[in-house]
């Protein structure tokens, strides 16, 4: 039975199902109801749990840190300016490969200030060495949170659940959650084999000479990559006991016999259903990223299979360079057979709507040459007086 | 599906509005979709919330541009050309105002309801908080859901005095509205 929630109440009642032991988080717009849920069913005695209140975002990543080193499963939530606050601890989290959950609460990260909608803040720390789910919808929110403390705790690296803030967080509408039993079936007790234990010490941290660095980088290179398999694995033992069908890496909707795709990471994804819907004309195949990392190559290579043209939709921007996600996407598809060329445009920065009229936009746009990556949703009105009427941004 | 867009002012309950819309929807076996397009948070400012009803799921998740339904928390907003922008043909508008609603119309070229809502909640509640008289005229006057569905919605989120209170003004309002008067324009919007 449905229930109507707020995106980032079903989160939290998601977190807390997978029973952490440790939360710990600073608020910020707009992950903030996030953690305010996960207080409120603390202090109902609904979930046994040690929250911290910590006074800056960088402590919240610390606290998680150690808490997960200890022996606890650990949850923390962040968003834009906290995310980079984070950074530092983020880099210490996975090199440890301590497994950990957090949800970014995809936002703008400043400046211009914003609070609104756009990924800048998770592609900013896209090297971080954390796996990144983007969700399409609340369900898969809901859904990707559970899966994410089991790949974590399989993996033995931190898993970073990617939902847009407001256009998800703040969405109320019908979700599933969830019995108790269904999850307990499906993630087992947190267990940390190198879990600090004063009986068998060890050291956590230590300085890493240049003769084991380059081995360690590596193995935490490949244990993202092997990752995939526990991604796979989770979304199929989880879509069994939920019965919702989920694509772990990447997901295809259209028919086979398109020329023509677009691919996005996050909420765009239903917006853009619906538009094709509307705009009937053209056969469209849509993708969501789901995995960013690890970067599934060859799921992505699959889902393209028969395209010609691809458009590759950013949230973020890479100053001065192509798209973050384009620039990946095209190196993957890169020499196969058939690849489809691959058309990359940032939309909807700064919580920008992106509107169903932005797809025939993006169907014509893949006619014109583009030799750069560019915003597609420029609006000259905005422009300073003088580019108002060439629509072309100045330096 | 019917588009609905409430436009109100920080502190007017305007995201309440839409949650408690979109949950008595959804507990009667629709599907619903709320969310606000917050500007910076604030008491005063004007803050629009939308709100999506259907009977199947709904995938778009951009801005409401083309609403069947205006709800005017404030009727001082209307001097922006923001507010009633996009108001499909068939569609309408129920506002919190003194005015008349036939003079209302006429100064805005379209079908305006409306409704004392802040004196009401006054009156009731001892706040100005229109957003439950308003919604409580909007499913009057469109019977999109029942009542009680309202009533039950609005159980979940608040209990005691300021329920008890909610709920005889939504009768109240109930009372005086035209029922069905709209259902026709609903029919029409969601078809």
């Amino acid at each position: 039975m449905p229930q109507a929630l707020e995106g980032s109440q079903a989160i939290a009642r998601a977190v807390a199902l997978c029973q952490p032991q440790v939360v710990a988080a600073y608020p910020i717009t707009p992950q903030t109801h996030i953690v305010e849920h996960i207080a409120s069913l603390v202090a109902d005695g609904r979930l046994r749990c040690e929250l911290v209140s910590v006074e800056s975002e960088f402590s919240a990543a610390s606290v998680v840190l150690g808490a997960a080193c200890a022996g606890s499963r650990a949850y923390t939530a962040t968003a834009s300016q906290g995310i980079l606050l984070m950074s530092e601890v983020l880099f210490n989290i996975s090199g440890l490969r301590v497994p950990l959950v957090m949800t970014c609460a995809n936002r703008a990260v400043s400046a211009p200030l914003s609070i609104w909608n756009d990924q800048q803040d998770s592609m900013a720390v896209r090297d971080a060495g954390w796996i990144q789910l983007y969700c399409a919808d609340n369900q898969e929110a809901v859904d990707t949170t559970i899966q994410a403390f089991r790949i974590a705790e399989r993996c033995e690296l931190p898993v970073m659940v990617c939902v847009d803030g407001f256009t998800l967080t703040h969405t109320l509408e019908p979700l599933e959650l969830p019995s108790q039993d269904m999850v307990d079936g499906f993630l087992p007790p947190y267990r940390f084999v190198r879990a600090l234990d004063p009986l068998a010490p060890i050291s956590m941290g230590t300085l890493v000479g240049p003769e084991y660095f380059t081995e360690v980088r590596q193995m935490h290179h490949e244990a993202l990559l092997a990752a995939e398999k526990e991604i796979v694995a989770a979304a199929a033992d989880w879509s069994a006991a939920c019965g919702r069908e989920l694509a772990p890496l990447v997901r295809a909707d259209g028919p086979p016999e398109a020329r023509i795709g677009i691919l996005t990471l996050g909420s765009v994804f239903g917006t853009l259903q619906d538009a094709r819907e509307r705009f009937a004309d053209t056969p469209v195949r849509l993708l969501h990223l789901r995995s960013f990392r690890p970067f599934p190559v060859e799921a992505l290579r699959a889902a393209c299979q028969g395209l010609s043209e691809l458009v590759v939709l950013e949230r973020a921007l890479a100053p001065g360079a192509d798209g973050i996600v384009g620039t990946e996407v095209r190196s993957a598809l890169m020499g196969i057979d058939g690849a489809p060329r691959v058309h990359n445009f940032a939309v909807g920065l700064g919580g920008r709507d992106v509107p169903l009229s932005i797809y025939p936009r993006l169907l014509a746009a893949i006619h014109e040459p583009h030799p750069r990556m560019g915003t597609i949703d420029i609006d000259p009105r905005y422009l300073p007086p003088k580019a108002r009427a060439t629509g072309e941004t100045p330096p | 599906m019917i588009e609905v867009r409430i436009h109100g002012r920080g502190g007017q309950g305007n995201v309440v509005a839409a949650y408690v819309l979109a949950t008595a929807a959804i507990d009667q076996g629709h599907f619903a979709q709320a969310f606000p397009a917050f500007g910076a948070e604030r008491r005063g400012a004007p803050v629009a919330a939308f709100v999506r009803l259907a009977n199947a799921p709904i995938r778009r998740r951009c801005q409401v541009v083309n609403p069947a339904f205006v709800i005017v928390q404030d009727e001082t907003l209307t001097a922006s050309p923001d507010t009633l922008e996009g108001l499909r043909p068939e569609g309408a508008v129920i506002m919190n105002s003194e005015r008349d609603g036939q003079g209302l119309s006429a100064a805005f070229a379209c079908t305006v309801y409306a409704i004392p809502a802040t004196r009401l909640s006054l009156e009731a509640l001892g706040r100005p908080m229109p957003n439950m008289a308003l919604l409580a005229a909007f499913l009057a006057l469109t019977g999109l859901l029942p009542i009680t569905g309202l009533k039950d919605a609005l159980g979940l989120r608040f209990g005691g005095d300021v329920l008890a209170r909610n709920l005889t003004l939504i009768d109240q309002v109930v009372a005086a509205t035209p029922a069905g008067l709209w259902k026709e324009r609903a029919d029409a919007a969601g078809a």
